[in-house]
Formats: structure tokens, sequence, C-alpha cells
């Protein structure tokens, strides 16, 4: 198929069509709306279930409960709507339902702004809600890596029974780019869901519960042991990182989504200046691709973390790093999006942006 | 065509300012190249400026964002004290006329004033001087064909609007020839 022109929010709804949702359930918030428009249109049309809850917390429990009977489930929100379903998230979490949650990141803290931010790495990597839990996270770069992210986001979730969560800033949900639906997807052998608590017809005389939890401490590390060695194998088979002129950089830059795109910009002004940089470019957040640091040579100056936050994603470099380079940090925040050339200078001037 | 172009698009919430930039990036989608397109969103386009960003680019677009533009689309004097000082050398600064005064004049950049909504109001619509300016614009950098460009206007408009494609196509042709009658030019 030829190209189209879409705006971000709609091409998340419309890869969530194609990825093959059943059900959505949000509550609107701004930079997000268009996802939730969208779907309401196209659901319902086609004998799926949209529906808008009173609240975030009503929303993330009616996902919690379709995706306990089995149904390719997700939510939409924004950072503090986000904040809102955290909750719900690690119940789901916990009972090993799997869900699509997309968080189109605004500035924050508390409701703060409208505006692209990546101010939520912590919220979307180290859990905002509570216990042993991980999301497999996904951040993707351009309206076309979130659609073909998109695409496939239902399938990762039911082959791990995990949630996962698609993290885009504001500027990628609503800006516009030539897009193409028709990439393929990775194909995952998916088995039937005899877990879900659709009814004891499939299963007469038993039935499944979806719950999260298990007062027995002796039945709950168990339960945690065995969430760990899902998240084990999750790391083994699901870490997505692209390596950009790695060969033999003066400087590396890591940073991701929007970020990732204005720093290419900024690689390709300083080749002109003769500063040869690369740059690790984490397309799973969690997990955090670490074992990228492993190729960064050790005649390198320095690696610099650039986000639209105060310093979040810093920590996983700061651990993927392990003492081995000096680490800069840059990083906008409350909706401030740099332009290239402010990269530009932030590795120009890298001893005054070091951190540790 | 250059390997890639930033535009800036900019002036009054109502003007036509986003459908401006979009018509370009949905005319690169459908030239087969790439398309992209961002508005300024929020409280700050209420009764105030609005202004979009648009790249073309026959490779892959990196930066969404830009600090610099091409070509400047000015449709107000707020829009123009706010990105004058911001277009590339060599540039192009494209202004209405009919709301700036001022002769417009920046050292190594071409610019041109055309009066969009004046030549709008003669053509009996004054919703279409952004097409007015679309006109003088593809006059002067020849981005996109008129074939292009009218299948997307078509596309836009739909069949419920289809009577208005017309107007449209007018307000295109008049803008072009303002620049013709003008004798400006700036790209080949």
């Amino acid at each position: 198929m030829a190209k189209i022109l879409m705006k971000g929010n709609e091409a998340i709804a419309l890869a969530a069509i194609k990825g093959g949702v059943d059900a959505f359930y949000g509550y609107p918030i701004t930079p997000q709306n268009e996802v939730p428009e969208y779907l309401s249109k196209h659901l319902i049309a086609n004998g799926k279930v949209f529906l808008q809850a009173e609240s975030e917390v009503s929303a993330i429990n009616m996902v919690y409960g379709a995706a306990g009977a089995g149904a390719r489930v997700m939510t939409s929100s924004s950072s503090p709507g986000i904040a809102l379903k955290q909750e719900g998230i690690s119940y789901i979490a916990a009972a090993e339902l799997p869900c699509v949650i997309v968080s189109v990141m605004r500035g924050g803290p508390g409701l703060g702004g409208i505006q692209p931010s990546q101010a939520d790495y912590y919220q979307a990597t180290r859990g905002g809600g509570n216990g042993d839990y991980q999301l497999i996270c996904y951040a993707p770069e351009s309206i076309q890596e979130t659609i073909d992210t998109m695409k496939g986001a239902f399938d990762t979730a039911d082959f791990y029974r995990n949630p996962v969560l698609v993290l885009v800033d504001g500027l990628i949900g609503q800006m516009m780019e030539s897009v193409d639906f028709d990439r393929p997807v990775k194909q995952r052998i998916l088995l039937e869901k005899s877990w879900a608590t659709n009814g004891t017809k499939n299963h007469p005389g038993s039935r499944n519960i979806a719950n999260s939890l298990h007062l027995d401490p002796v039945k709950l590390e168990e339960h945690n042991i065995h969430l760990q060695k899902k998240y084990k194998l999750i790391k083994q088979n699901e870490t997505q990182v692209e390596m950009i002129h790695m060969d033999d950089p003066d400087y590396v830059i890591v940073a991701y989504g929007t970020m990732a795109r204005i720093c290419r910009s900024a690689i390709s002004m300083l080749n002109e200046k003769g500063i040869k940089v690369g740059m690790i470019r984490p397309i799973t957040i969690w997990p955090f691709p670490e074992q990228a640091f492993d190729q960064i040579p050790s005649t390198c100056k320095g690696i610099l973390c650039c986000e639209l936050s105060m310093g979040q994603m810093l920590d996983d470099v700061l651990i993927a790093n392990n003492g081995r380079h000096k680490v800069g940090f840059f990083g906008r925040s409350g909706g401030m999006v740099p332009d290239p050339e402010e990269i530009v200078d932030a590795i120009v001037n890298f001893k005054d942006k070091v951190v540790k | 065509m250059r390997s890639a172009v930033n535009v800036k698009v900019a002036g009054f919430g109502g003007q036509g300012v986003m459908m401006f930039g979009q018509i370009l990036a949905y005319s690169a989608t459908k030239d087969g190249i790439n398309g992209l397109w961002f508005p300024s969103y929020g409280p700050e386009t209420r009764g105030g400026t609005a202004n979009c960003s648009v790249i073309v680019s026959e490779e892959t677009i990196n930066s969404p964002v830009f600090k610099n533009a091409n070509h400047c689309i000015i449709f107000n004097l707020p829009s123009l004290d706010k990105f004058r000082s911001n277009v590339e050398t060599n540039g192009l600064i494209l202004y209405n006329s009919s709301l700036i005064e001022e002769k417009v004049n920046e050292p190594n950049l071409t610019c041109v004033g055309v009066p969009i909504n004046d030549i709008a109001i003669e053509l009996g619509n004054a919703k279409v001087a952004n097409m007015v300016m679309m006109g003088a614009y593809l006059e002067l950098t020849h981005l996109f064909s008129d074939k292009t460009i009218l299948a997307i206007i078509e596309k836009i408009l739909g069949e419920k609007k289809a009577d208005l494609v017309e107007i449209n196509v007018k307000a295109i042709e008049a803008g072009k020839q303002y620049i013709q009658q003008q004798g400006v030019v700036y790209a080949a």
C-alpha cells in the first residue's frame, strides 16, 4: 500500500485495530484524545467495544476485567491519567493478564502541562504501582515505528500474559507523518487462553480465577519467583535497540523517542564539524538494552544521555555503563523541546554536562 | 528538489494556517516522498497566534523540530515578529501584506508580500485567503505540481464540499498570477 499521512494518535488507534483490539476503555486527556476519538468511531461500528469510563481508575479496572475474560483489550492516557491507573496496572501484572496501555507523555509533575515530555520513564520502567512487577515497555521514535509496535503489541501481551506499555511523547501523538500500515509484524504462536474467566463451558467442573491476592507468604513468594522467571525470559527475547554510527565514535548519545530523532539530526551536524558521534537508541526501555553498552569502544570520550526530562533514563545509563566511561546529561522539561543545535552544543561542551 | 525543506506557517487561529501546512504534508505523501506536520497545540492557540511546522523531504526525516525554517509563511503581524529572525540564509519569508503594512526586508532572505485578504475578497470568498497564499508559495518554490495540489484539495473538501473546489483553485491561480505580475523569482 502507498504511504498515507496520518496523525500519531489516530495511527495508534488504527494500528490497534489492525493488531486485533477487541475492546477499549479510557477517559479523555490531552494530548492523546484522538486515540479514543478514532476508536469510538470505528470499534462500535465493527461490533467491538468502546467505552468512555467515568474515570481513569474505572477504565483500567474495566481493562482488568476484559483481559481476565480473554479479550484483547487496551487503554490509553497521558501522564496524570496513567498515574491514576497504576493500581490497576499492578493488579493486571500480578494476575498475569495481557493488555496494551498507551501513554502519550506530557509535562509534569502533577497536572503539569500538555506539551511533549519524557518525564514518565520512571513511571513506565520502575512501576508506578506496588510490588515486583514489570511492563514490557516500548518507546518508539516515529509514527511509523509506533504503528509497527502497536500492531504487534497485543500478540506480545498475549504471548507473555503481561501488560505491554507503548510510551510516546506528545509530539508523536500530535504530529502527522507519511506512514505505511502494511509492514510485516513478528509472528508469534499463541496458545488458547485456557486461563480466561469466560465461563466453564471449556472446562466443566473447574473454575478459572483472575486474582492478585495471595495471603500465604509462601505462595506469594512462589508467585514472585515465577514472575521473575518470566521477566528474565522477556529480557532475553524482547530487548530491542538500534545502534547508530557505533564504529569508533568520539562520543555516544543515548536517547529514545522524539529525542532520538532530534539527536539523529544533531549527529549529522556534528559529523560535519568532524566530531564522530554514535547513538544507542533503546526501542524497549524495559527491558533496557544494557548489553549495547559493551560495544562502546574504550577510546570513547563520553556518553551523553539526552531526555525530555530532568534525568530518569540516566539511572539506567549509569547502571549499564558501570563506571567505564564519563556520563553526561542533557535534558529539557515541562514541554520544552530542544532543536538539534542544542544537542550539538551539549556534545561540544561535554565537560560541562558530566554528571559522573 | 533539495533534500529537505523546513516550513513554518503562522498566523491567527482561523486563517487556515494549519490547513496550509497539512496540504504541504499531504502533497509530499502523495508524491511518494516524506511529509511531516506538527501543530502548536494548547492554550496559546486560543485567540492568539497559531502555527505549524512542516518538513518535506525525499529522505527519511530525522528531527521533527528545527531551529530555522527555509520557508516562513506569515499570515499576520504577531507571527512576523515571532518568526522573522528564525529563517535560514537564502530562505523565504512570504507574508500577508493585507495585514502587514511594513515592507519586510531581511538580509540574505527573499521577502515577498501578497495581499491575500484583498485578493480573496475580490474573488468573492474571504475564506480562501490561505489558498491565495498557497498559489503564491507554489509559484515561488515549485514545490508541488498543480495536479498534486488539486488532488489533495479535492480529497480534503470531499463530496460534501465539492462545490468549493472551484473557488479554491481560482484562489491558487490568483496567488500565482500576483507573483508573476510582480516579477518576483525565488527558486527554479
